[in-house]
């Protein structure tokens, strides 16, 4: 169990403030949404003729939307607290009988972070794309899938409710596939696109079960209403519909048991990686759960199954990690492991929903820039991923090498880099809640030590084990300066939202929160965590410093086998899921084939040869026809007799 | 002590509509005396339509009206249906000018007393002669039904019954093809329909001696005062039914609408089967409601033995046919079924049912005798073996659409007028406490879209024959018939609800 009922049940949701109607720039919250839409709609159905200049149209209607989500901020910095929520009703939408839903947009302080990460990253890797898409013939489609993605995003974390919500989420599922499948003739892309959509379907059965359980208890699926009557509800509908949203938030960030796509999900244009990891998508389900903190401060179960599917994910993706030598599949374990940081933490409530999205944030910065870090490397290794083909690339390329150790030492938390903050944020809460989660968070800190390092060494480090003909090069400056943006912000994003944004203050209104003395002084626990990274760091150094083998070593432990494997949950998958359904599908194929179509076919026979000998009565005498007639007025006279017509 | 025979004071405004197409027939008739043969066709098309149209426009004035003048009621019911009547009318009376779809002419006979086969029936086919004759019949059948759906006593109701048909009976022996079999369907359906009218008369009479009263509501009261004395009124009850559900073709009255369907020229078969059934179904309900509306439960069930039948009947034996026209006749019988489940459900919300459904029956009936005319064999004749008609769907793919349209809507698929006919038909027996009946409609539905599913496969998934028939180009008469009809039939289905709106202001009929 985590922590006492008592506790976590106690009064601190936050008070639900009444939304202010948007006015001034707010009323432009619409925008932020239309502007990367109308991008996606012209470049996907103009053609060819946007070819030259589509990618133009693409990058401005992020970085417009982004602009604006900075004037939005700078105008909400400047409002008192308990005035920093809006709202916006564009339309009615939905209207039978009882079910009522607007299409209606809520920009709060979580909205409103979220909307800076999505648009400002994400305008980041649409320049970025510029030059990694350069060569590519569908640049054009590809900017439009990401506007795409960027939308549906933003929708997603706009929407006043859940149904509109429901509405992004599946956007952001659509355009994910889309652009996993980007390749579309490489069957392997073409695979994975399908397994990210198939394996998100199950967590978006999961939100929509949810939202009717909701319309079902509450009448409504607002947020507003819906949070205001939680405590109305049952103990048992709301650890129902807290499961369910776990089960939603799971498909969608990737965690146990439905991780499995994100891997394979490696398969699109680094750029999608990126925003995939960073700005959009898995970021999506640790949304859901903070933004229904009310319903998780109410039922204990819920929250602390949370907490486990988190610190399972943590550690597992941190051994995936670490066995990877594909770079991106290497960093791909590490978002997995860096999402369960953030779900362990949206699992403990009030003591942990600020830190869940502080670290989100920063994850965003850090991660795309080691994605993009890594795209960089791979542009300049003619697409090559494997990291035993890498090397003693520090020299060739300066550039990518010191934003990658700036995403590097940001995520194994070195101080000042930001990870630091808002890791060890989530580590002293889940200390303050439980001890067990608390422990595996420093371990994960750990392992994330050694697997990051490993990555770092085999890239940057050591000898040059290229292949023949890899001419290694420094990347075009489109690509750089976002590189170099983000680089910074992985230096300096956790300090400054951190002591100079208030982070924690800025969410309190939407999220509440409160903290909880510990048993151990939070500076020991601090030097305890970067003690267990270094040593994570000084393992990895010691067995990947000298030198790497260009072929992966064949006798290795059993624990390293599984994770090359991802711990084989492809294979638990198909035994527990794809087999079943597989028979399922052909015992119905047969049962369809067999008794169905068998009953349908013999009632036609009936009906046929029915059909057959009744049409002989038609026999084109008059006479007989006159006959019938006769016997019809007695049969209508008998029954009328035998009713008894009074 | 004189008796003083006090004239019944009479609403001719609320008659006028009936005047008018009455006084226009007789002119019709002294056109057809007194007028030369080049002048005519001008002239009673002219009449014709300027009838229709003004009875029309004066209905829709008196939309208001709610009277009982002279043994008729004008009231919503009476309204709604005779201003279908006109609508369907002039829409099958576009079908019946149209002249180019024939080589040979019309759809009729030049001369219909010369002998099939004959000379002088060669010599005036050669000459192009053609009759115009059947405009002002087709007047006299109109003003029959309009009267049909008003009676409000068995008498007026009975004489409007033979106004109807006999002209009807003549209609359908005109035909230019296959005279034999037009003039055999002819006779057949005289001799039933003198049979059935015995049946209505004799009825009309034992009613009259339970209850000492001709009209409706005289019934109605009688029954009222009187319970419990059963032998004349269930005798006479089951005469009058009789006679009125041969008139929809109920099983087992039905036999004479294959032959007759078949026999008849395709215009005369649409207008018969739209307009004759919204009369004959505004004549029953108005007896069943008004005279027995009392003693529903005990006439029910054997209109449930009818509807079953002629659901069930209807639908299966039209699986079988392989002529369009019999497979259409049949299908008419299956929709009396349907239809009939609207009425046993006995409450506002079914007589509203019965009107929509009979609008969006007539006019999807309509349009598919209109382009049953347009296919036509090599000699110049309709191609009515439904194997004539595999891949018709590429040679001519409006023309097939058009009919896969109405087919669809007699199968009661979503967005044409028959699944909302067939929505409210069953919606109201099941508020009426049918629900048996309406499980067994669905049933006959599923079987019946079989049937007529598999002219649309026909159509556009069957390699077509050796002697592929031609697809006639019509003049705008057809043209724009087959339009109006095909519009209806997608506006009754996506759009319903003004015309549901309107039938519900007129489902209560005044006693």
């Amino acid at each position: 169990m985590i922590g006492n009922g008592a506790v976590i049940a106690a009064d601190v949701a936050p008070v639900l403030e009444p939304l202010t109607a948007a006015t001034g720039i707010f009323a432009w919250i619409w925008l932020l949404i239309a502007l990367p839409l109308v991008g996606a709609i012209v470049l996907l159905t103009t053609g060819r003729w946007t070819n030259r200049f589509g990618h133009f149209i693409g990058v401005a209607t992020v970085v417009i939307a982004a602009i604006l989500a900075i004037a939005m901020l700078i105008e909400m910095m400047g409002r008192p607290a308990d005035a920093r929520a809006f709202e916006q009703t564009l339309y009615s939408w939905v209207f039978a009988g009882q079910f009522q839903v607007d299409v209606a947009f809520q920009l709060d302080q979580l909205s409103m972070v979220f909307v800076l990460l999505i648009t400002i990253v994400g305008s980041l890797i649409h320049i970025y794309s510029i030059g990694y898409m350069a060569h590519d013939p569908d640049r054009r489609r590809f900017f439009g899938f990401l506007n795409l993605f960027v939308a549906a995003m933003l929708l997603l974390v706009l929407a006043d409710n859940y149904l509109l919500l429901y509405v992004g989420w599946e956007g952001v599922g659509l355009a994910s596939f889309l652009l996993i499948g980007f390749w579309q003739y490489k069957p392997s892309a073409s695979a994975a696109a399908k397994k990210a959509f198939v394996i998100n379907r199950v967590g978006d059965v999961g939100l929509s079960l949810a939202i009717m359980l909701m319309f079902v208890t509450f009448g409504s699926v607002t947020f507003e209403s819906v949070f205001s009557s939680a405590g109305e509800a049952s103990d048992s509908t709301l650890t129902w519909i807290g499961l369910l949203l776990l089960l939603a938030a799971a498909g969608k960030s990737a965690q146990f048991p439905l991780q499995a796509w994100l891997l394979d999900a490696m398969e699109g244009p680094t750029p999608v990686s990126a925003l995939i990891h960073a700005a959009t998508m898995v970021t999506a389900g640790v949304y859901l759960i903070v933004r229904s903190n009310a319903i998780y401060d109410r039922t204990v179960f819920a929250a602390t199954a949370v907490v486990v599917i988190g610190v399972i994910t943590m550690i597992i993706g941190a051994i995936i990690g670490s066995a990877k030598d594909d770079i991106k599949k290497a960093l791909a374990g590490s978002t997995m492991s860096q999402i369960g940081y953030m779900v362990l933490a949206a699992g403990l409530g009030p003591v942990g929903y600020v830190f869940a999205i502080f670290h989100l944030l920063t994850h965003g910065v850090f991660k795309a820039n080691l994605f993009l870090s890594a795209g960089s490397v791979m542009h300049g290794m003619n697409n090559g991923v494997d990291m035993r083909r890498f090397g003693a690339l520090r020299a060739v390329m300066m550039i990518t090498f010191g934003a990658f150790m700036f995403g590097y030492l940001a995520i194994i938390g070195i101080p000042p880099f930001s990870g630091f903050y808002s890791k060890d944020k989530i580590i002293l809460a889940a200390f303050e809640v439980n001890l067990i989660a608390g422990i595996a968070a420093v371990i994960a800190a750990g392992i994330t030590g050694f697997y990051m390092t490993r990555m770092f060494t085999m890239t940057f480090l050591g000898k040059a084990r290229w292949d023949d003909d890899a001419h290694p090069h420094e990347s075009p400056a489109v690509m750089t300066i976002p590189l170099i943006v983000l680089a910074i912000g992985s230096l300096g994003l956790g300090a400054s939202l951190y002591y100079w944004g208030d982070i924690v203050e800025w969410l309190a209104p939407v999220t509440g929160y409160e903290s909880r003395p510990i048993a151990i002084s939070t500076t020991l626990l601090e030097l305890i965590t970067l003690a267990t990274v270094l040593i994570g760091v000084a393992i990895a150094v010691l067995m990947y410093g000298r030198s790497v083998p260009i072929q992966p070593p064949q006798k290795v432990s059993v624990l390293t086998t599984a994770a090359r494997n991802n711990l084989y949950d492809d294979a638990t998958n198909d035994i527990v899921a794809v087999r079943p359904t597989w028979y399922a599908a052909r015992f119905l194929v047969w049962f369809d084939n067999r008794i169905v179509d068998g009953a349908v076919n013999a009632s036609a026979a009936f009906v046929g040869g029915a059909s057959g000998r009744l049409r002989r009565l038609q026999n084109g005498f008059t006479r007989s026809y006159a006959l019938v007639m006769v016997i019809g007025v007695i049969v209508v006279f008998g029954v009328l007799a035998l009713v008894g017509l009074s | 002590m004189t008796d003083v025979l006090t004239a019944p004071s009479i609403d001719y405004l609320a008659l006028l509509p009936m005047i008018i197409v009455g006084v226009a027939a007789v002119v019709g008739v002294i056109v057809e005396a007194f007028i030369p043969r080049r002048a005519r066709r001008g002239l009673q098309l002219t009449i014709v339509f300027a009838a229709l149209v003004a009875s029309l426009i004066i209905l829709v004035s008196n939309a208001g009206i709610r009277v009982i003048t002279g043994g008729l009621a004008i009231d919503g019911p009476s309204i709604f249906l005779q201003g279908l009547i006109l609508v369907v009318s002039i829409v099958a009376a576009m079908l019946i000018a149209e002249r180019s779809v024939d080589p040979a002419g019309d759809a009729f006979a030049p001369r219909v007393s010369s002998l099939p086969g004959s000379d002088e029936e060669r010599e005036l086919t050669r000459r192009g002669f053609a009759q115009t004759e059947v405009w002002p019949l087709m007047l006299f059948a109109v003003l029959g039904m309009m009267i049909f759906t008003a009676a409000n006593d068995l008498l007026i109701m009975f004489i409007a019954l033979e106004i109807m048909s006999l002209p009807l009976y003549l209609m359908v022996g005109m035909s230019r093809r296959r005279r034999l079999l037009s003039q055999e369907a002819a006779l057949k359906y005289f001799v039933l329909g003198a049979f059935s009218s015995a049946f209505f008369i004799f009825g009309a009479a034992l009613l009259y001696g339970y209850s000492a009263s001709i009209t409706l509501p005289g019934i109605a009261e009688a029954l009222a005062a009187k319970p419990g004395e059963s032998g004349l009124v269930i005798a006479g009850f089951a005469l009058v039914v009789v006679g009125l559900l041969f008139k929809i073709g109920a099983v087992p009255f039905h036999q004479w609408v294959p032959d007759v369907y078949q026999g008849s020229p395709s215009p005369i078969t649409g207008f018969m089967a739209a307009a004759v059934k919204v009369a004959a179904f505004g004549a029953l309900l108005r007896f069943l409601y008004v005279a027995f509306g009392g003693t529903r439960w005990d006439w029910a069930p054997a209109l449930w033995v009818v509807a079953i039948a002629t659901m069930l009947l209807g639908s299966i034996v039209a699986l079988t046919q392989t002529d369009i026209k019999r497979m259409l006749a049949y299908s008419s019988i299956a929709q009396a079924g349907f239809i009939l489940v609207g009425v046993i459900a006995t409450n506002p919300e079914g007589v509203a049912a019965v009107m929509f459904y009979l609008a969006a029956y007539g006019f999807a009936t309509l349009g598919a005798f209109g382009v049953i005319s347009l296919v036509r064999e090599q000699s110049g004749g309709e191609a009515t073996h439904l194997s004539k008609w595999a891949g018709l769907g590429r040679r001519s793919p409006l023309l097939a659409a058009i009919l896969s349209l109405f087919m669809l809507s007699f199968a009661g698929i979503p967005l044409t007028s028959g699944f909302i006919g067939k929505f409210t038909v069953f919606e109201a027996a099941i508020i009426g406490d049918a629900t048996p009946l309406v499980i067994v409609g669905v049933v006959a539905s599923i079987i019946a879209a079989f049937f007529y599913i598999r002219v649309i496969v026909l159509m556009y998934f069957t390699e077509p024959g050796e002697d592929a028939p031609t697809v006639a180009v019509p003049s705008a008469f057809t043209t724009l018939a087959i339009s109006v009809a095909a519009a209806v039939t997608v506006a009754l289905g996506v759009l319903p609800q003004p015309v549901l709106d309107l039938v519900e202001r007129a489902d209560v009929f005044l006693r």
